[in-house]
């Protein structure tokens, strides 16, 4: 039996075959046995995100398309896709508390979960501007919908409608621009356009900005960040754990590989508007962080600004900057998931905490959680020898290489302005009165919180098999 | 020849008359209906060229459902135009000068406009002879582009969960219909004879059966 349709080999798309349907599957069970069925549903979905990855690396080595090329799985796919699945994974993990509440009880916060993952997944291994807007808006259609997912919050509900509108305006946008280079290529696979677009011609540079400006506001980078702030601190903190994570690789992924592979010949064009996005979200990063009193509206600066240094590898356009990106992507998720499941975990009396002054004195209520949560903020922060260190070395030395001095001296410097509010939360922590002890922390956060500070202590004793990775990975784009 | 140019000039004529209808009406429902007739003579319009399929996606998906959701919204939206509609006069002279200074800059533009001549036999395939455009697009759809259909409808299933979610709500204490229990019943179980005394009339105890 040959596994084809319509003439297409349907061997690299397994592991989204199998998402797509067992999603659809859950989906059933869900809507025919009724609420109660969460629970089972979030754990089977866990379990169909795992398979999904196993496939993924089970799949024949080497550069697979199909679709005519408008899907493709190579290297640089196989390690985003494995990173955004573990980020999926992990969310659903941390969503459990959120979920076991009897008024937000709704199996199909999972089941969008894993049609966002799958839109992520065709996004990675997108190869034309079609499937790019399609996996585009079937990650951002389901996100959309868990923003608001907790609907008897006003603010939640603000977070998803302000989400959504501007969302849209993005993909108006994106999709004006991909009109625009399609009409000056004649084509809108990477491949053709690569082809086509050797040099840059005015409507062609003029596609690209409105391409990238809509590729932008999905990684939140300034001038497209205004809706972060506010979506991460309206979300249901689980919700806002999964905007910072699997998202951003899905988008900062179809980045690369968009200005990689289809614009490497007008490389001069996009690399200044990528310079530009990543100094002014570096230093809006740095800045804005410092007055926030809410640690969810933090971690969206700091997201913003963590973006902006990850493109200060992108900028530099060469397959140690895409590799440099790639390690930073792996470095940035396990920082913030493991954050995010601290946030989750600051429990009083059974209702959450979000404000900086609920985290004083922690490390004498709970040492453990305090001693891995400052950790992160150091590893966040980019102080040696941590994890956080590595991923910024990687992408400033690229950029070095690729003679990007200011690029990267102003992201060493704005690095530094930004260390002020992730040590200011460390003293609060460690120097501040204490307050009263936190709830038992739940088994799964505090598994995720280890994990991941582990991750980022230990990272410099064996950052090896990452870093060939990524290199491997880095390579196929070129 | 005569007959396609009268028809273009029908179509194109009713469809600008009743566009321009859509904004000058003072009835938002007559609005609405002047929208319907602009689409059906746009679509009449596509069958002069020869995009029969287009035509009739406009008529199905506009007019029948984009225009008819229309005319609900606003039925049961109590919108009050008249308040839209204040201050008109006082912004008009505002309004005449941006339009006038865009419409001038627009005209320069566009005079200065020259198109590639040849331009749309470079940027077209070729239109294959005896195969019509519905054909055309059903030969592709399904096979060449299968996956971009098959995301696009993993898109409406997001759209379709993400409405439901978003909205249904299960309230408790909601009488809903129930069809078995409707054809279940029976004359003695529906009704009951009460000797009413004469003067007293039902008491509160016997009318209480009759609300359950």
């Amino acid at each position: 039996m040959s596994f084809e349709t319509a003439g297409y080999q349907l061997t690299p798309v397994l592991p989204e075959l199998v998402l797509a349907v067992g999603s659809m599957a859950l989906l059933m069970l869900g809507a025919y046995r009724g609420q109660g069925t969460t629970k089972a549903v979030t754990t089977l979905a866990v379990v169909l995100l795992i398979a999904t990855g196993v496939i993924e690396l089970l799949l024949p080595a080497g550069k697979l398309t199909t679709f005519g090329g408008s899907f493709i799985v190579d290297d640089f796919a196989r390690f985003l896709k494995i990173l955004a699945l573990i980020g999926s994974v992990v969310t659903l993990i941390l969503s459990a508390e959120f979920l076991s509440d009897p008024s937000r009880r709704i199996f199909e916060y999972s089941i969008l979960v894993l049609l966002s993952t799958l839109g992520m997944m065709v996004l990675i291994s997108a190869g034309d501007l079609i499937s790019l807007y399609l996996g585009l808006e079937l990650m951002s259609l389901a996100l959309y919908v868990v923003a608001s997912s907790h609907r008897d919050n006003a603010k939640s509900t603000e977070a998803g409608l302000k989400y959504f509108v501007l969302g849209a305006l993005s993909s108006g946008m994106l999709l004006y621009g991909a009109s625009l280079i399609y009409g000056f290529t004649g084509t809108v696979s990477f491949a053709g356009i690569a082809a086509a677009a050797n040099e840059p011609s005015i409507g062609l540079v003029f596609g690209l900005v409105f391409l990238l400006a809509g590729l932008c506001f999905k990684i939140s980078v300034v001038p497209f960040h205004m809706w972060t702030p506010d979506v991460y601190e309206g979300a249901p903190t689980p919700v806002t754990a999964f905007f910072a994570s699997a998202p951003k690789v899905a988008a900062l992924a179809v980045l690369t590989r968009a200005t990689l592979t289809a614009f490497p010949g007008i490389l001069s064009q996009w690399q200044q508007i990528l310079v530009f996005v990543a100094i002014a979200s570096m230093a809006l990063g740095a800045f804005a962080a410092i007055g926030q009193q809410n640690i969810k509206r933090l971690m969206a600066y700091s997201s913003i600004g963590h973006m902006g240094f990850a493109l200060v590898g992108l900028a530099a356009g060469t397959p140690e900057g895409a590799q440099g990106v790639l390690v930073y992507i792996v470095i940035y998720v396990t920082m913030t998931l493991g954050s995010f499941a601290v946030i989750l975990a600051m429990k009083r009396g059974g209702q959450n905490f979000e404000n900086i002054g609920d985290f004083a004195g922690l490390s004498r209520t709970n040492p453990t959680l305090a001693f891995f949560f400052a950790m992160l903020l150091f590893s966040l922060a980019g102080v040696p020898p941590l994890a956080g260190f590595f991923a910024k070395w990687y992408v400033f030395a690229a950029a070095i290489k690729a003679n990007l001095f200011t690029l990267a001296v102003i992201g060493v410097l704005s690095s530094v302005v930004g260390a002020y509010y992730y040590l200011a939360i460390i003293k609060v922590m460690y120097f501040d009165e204490p307050l009263t002890k936190l709830d038992p922390v739940r088994v799964e956060l505090g598994a995720v919180v280890t994990i991941a500070g582990l991750f980022n202590i230990l990272f410099f004793a064996y950052p090896g098999p990452l870093v060939s990775m990524a290199s491997a990975a880095a390579k196929s784009l070129f | 020849m005569i007959l396609p140019a009268l028809f273009f000039y029908l179509f194109a004529g009713v469809c600008v008359a009743s566009a321009v209808m859509v904004i000058a009406s003072r009835n938002p429902v007559h609005s609405v209906l002047y929208l319907i007739l602009a689409f059906v003579n746009a679509s009449g319009l596509f069958v002069l060229m020869g995009a029969e399929f287009l035509a009739m996606i406009l008529i199905v998906v506009y007019v029948g459902a984009v225009a008819v959701l229309f005319l609900f919204v606003i039925m049961m939206l109590d919108v009050d135009f008249v308040e839209l509609r204040e201050g008109f006069i006082e912004y008009l002279p505002v309004g005449v000068v941006v339009g006038g200074i865009f419409l001038f800059e627009l005209m320069m533009t566009v005079g200065a406009w020259v198109i590639k001549p040849g331009v749309t036999k470079a940027i077209t395939a070729a239109i294959p002879a005896n195969v019509s455009n519905t054909e055309a697009l059903g030969l592709v759809l399904y096979t060449k582009y299968i996956h971009y259909f098959q995301l696009a409808g993993l898109v409406l299933l997001v759209a379709m969960i993400g409405a439901i979610v978003l909205t249904l709500r299960h309230k408790a204490n909601v009488k809903r219909q129930s069809i078995p229990v409707q054809n279940a019943r029976t004359p003695e179980l529906a009704m009951s004879v009460r000797k009413v005394t004469s003067g007293q009339g039902l008491q509160d105890a016997d009318a209480a059966e009759w609300v359950q």
